[in-house]
């Protein structure tokens, strides 16, 4: 059996009387790409944000890498190794790009309660940060303060940050949404190459990349994960063509 | 490597060319007073440099800051006092301690207990986020406050008196050029401090904090953390202020705590401008220009700095520094 990197389990998430979270479970192996989709309003981004700690679930677990990280914080989890994208880009806007990536870099250093050591010098950290840049293609839009990157750059300065923290798991909240489609397919190689790093499990609305990346797919509605299979199981399921794709 | 230095810089440098050449103009032209008032210049722009490392750097609109400025003049007030009635403070460990007239111990000890007391504000405060952070540093400074008063043992509402300088070294502290070239010399360490903490790996830290905690928690630092480390790291500054400032005056009262000093330091802070390094210093300046000068002319001087806050706060966000020098740059 191959080893679990995140296992969540009846997971339970309500707001007043909805039920966002409805007894999920879902897990995450190594080396796959497990991306979750469903309609607006199915739960994908609680869910996101249970499995990342921005939100504490009424009741269930999450495992990661063995461990019970229920209770931990989001910057706990993230030291962990469980690297998170946001769906809208979240950046340190007036920090450069490298600047935004060096402080990923920064965490993995542990040096946050560096005092005297000026930034500007620590090479390591620098050069450490310009090489993820250069991995997603943003090595020439370095200097440039990510409020004035275009939304595209973003996305992928987004995927740069991650990158820098060599986690253990990315954990990908809809990593097309609002690219081109030349920056989607160009993305959705650069994922093809990125599960041989670690797992990924994402939640994605472009429904190519998520056919043409996806090891398996679970589908959620409601808040409940109707079924869990691989591509073609997915695509041929009468139950999943009526909740979601629409009879095409 | 090219040294480069943009316009903020050169305004820095101006301004503490104009530091010592100022106090040096009245010294020669026997107007002790003016050095005296400098003095309080430089002082007050040390608290405001304090409560810009937390505010302006880390976003943590403190409006408490008084606490700090004034346990910093209780901690010189009281040692003081101690030392010269030969009262005993306290016995430890099989020791008495009767307090000192030792300016460098008096400035640990203001720095020690400002720091405890930012330690427990901040790790009530850094809970809560906008307005009531405001309000609960707000609250915590006025429970200082009230307690000052009713502590009758130092003063009470009347303050206490210190009733002669404190000593550094063999200086004769009493004469005005002697104590301006401390509290100068003083100013201009915690100003460079400050600066090499923005430049720092914390600073970077810090400041990803004040712009976006939710990205700086998800990259796995804790913002708590880093805002509580630089709240305290600020209180000491401004407590180490508060004691000059008790020592300046030659006297303590829980006016140095009152949230009018809050609202006075953030002042500095916003007319020079915000994040800015020298931003509280030129604050500093111009309040005591306006209080002075226009105090002198009209007891509503206050009304001038409102409008000039006024006009700060609407057309130049920047402040002072930000109208001269342009936006802050981060590489």
């Amino acid at each position: 059996m191959t080893k679990l990197v995140l296992d969540i389990k009846h997971l339970e998430k309500k707001f007043g009387e909805l039920k966002a979270t409805d007894d999920l479970s879902l897990d995450l192996k190594a080396g796959e790409i497990h991306a979750v989709i469903g309609p607006n309003g199915a739960g994908k981004s609680t869910l996101i944000k249970q499995i990342c700690g921005e939100l504490t679930p009424d009741s269930g677990s999450v495992e990661f890498l063995g461990e019970d990280v229920t209770n931990l914080d989001v910057a706990q989890r993230a030291n962990l190794g469980l690297g998170r994208t946001f769906q809208i880009s979240s950046l340190i806007m007036e920090y450069s790009a490298l600047r935004n990536v060096m402080l990923a870099v920064q965490s993995v250093q542990g040096s946050s309660y560096r005092f005297f050591q000026a930034i500007a010098r620590d090479y390591k950290q620098r050069d450490a940060a310009m090489e993820c840049l250069t991995q997603v293609g943003l090595q020439d839009r370095a200097n440039i303060c990510a409020a004035q990157l275009s939304h595209g750059e973003r996305r992928q300065l987004e995927i740069a940050v991650v990158l820098a923290l060599k986690p253990k798991a990315f954990l990908l909240d809809e990593p097309m949404a609002g690219m081109g489609p030349e920056g989607s397919k160009r993305l959705t190689e650069f994922l093809d190459t990125l599960r041989h790093q670690s797992p990924i499990l994402m939640v994605e609305h472009d429904m190519d990349a998520v056919f043409s990346l996806a090891d398996r797919i679970s589908v959620l509605v409601y808040g409940k994960i109707i079924m869990t299979g691989s591509v073609e199981q997915v695509r041929n399921d009468p139950l999943v063509r009526e909740a979601y794709l629409g009879e095409q | 490597m090219m040294l480069s230095v943009n316009r903020e810089q050169k305004l820095n440098i101006s301004f503490i060319a104009l530091l010592f050449i100022l106090p040096a103009v009245a010294l020669s032209m026997d107007e002790p007073f003016y050095i005296t008032l400098m003095t309080k210049v430089v002082i007050l722009a040390m608290a405001g440099v304090g409560l810009n490392l937390a505010l302006g750097l880390g976003g943590l609109i403190s409006f408490g800051h008084a606490a700090f400025f004034g346990i910093g003049g209780y901690a010189a007030g009281i040692l003081a006092t101690h030392y010269m009635n030969d009262e005993l403070l306290f016995s430890a460990f099989g020791y008495e301690y009767f307090g000192t007239d030792n300016m460098l111990a008096i400035w640990f000890a203001a720095m020690f207990v400002g720091a405890i007391a930012a330690i427990i504000i901040g790790y009530f405060s850094l809970r809560t986020k906008g307005v009531y952070f405001i309000m609960i540093t707000l609250a915590f400074a006025q429970m200082i406050y009230y307690f000052a008063i009713a502590w009758p043992t130092y003063g009470g509402e009347d303050g206490l008196s210190i009733y002669v300088r404190n000593n550094l070294f063999d200086l004769n502290t009493l004469d005005p050029i002697i104590f301006y070239g401390i509290c100068l010399s003083l100013l201009l360490l915690v100003t460079f401090l400050v600066s090499t903490l923005r430049n720092s790996h914390f600073g970077s830290a810090l400041q990803a904090a004040r712009q976006n905690e939710q990205r700086l928690a998800s990259v796995g630092i804790r913002p708590f953390g880093i805002q509580l480390t630089a709240f305290v790291i600020s209180a000491m500054a401004t407590a180490l202020a508060g004691a000059l400032f008790a020592d300046l005056n030659r006297f303590v009262s829980p006016d140095m705590l009152s949230w009018h000093t809050s609202g006075e330091i953030m002042i500095f802070v916003i007319l020079g401008g915000v994040g800015r390094l020298f931003g509280p210093i030129l604050g500093a300046a111009m309040f005591i220009v306006f209080e002075y000068y226009l105090g002198g002319i009209t007891e509503h001087w206050g009304l001038f700095l409102g409008i000039a806050l006024l006009a700060v706060v609407l057309f130049a966000r920047g402040g002072i520094v930000g109208v001269i020098a342009g936006e802050v740059k981060h590489d």
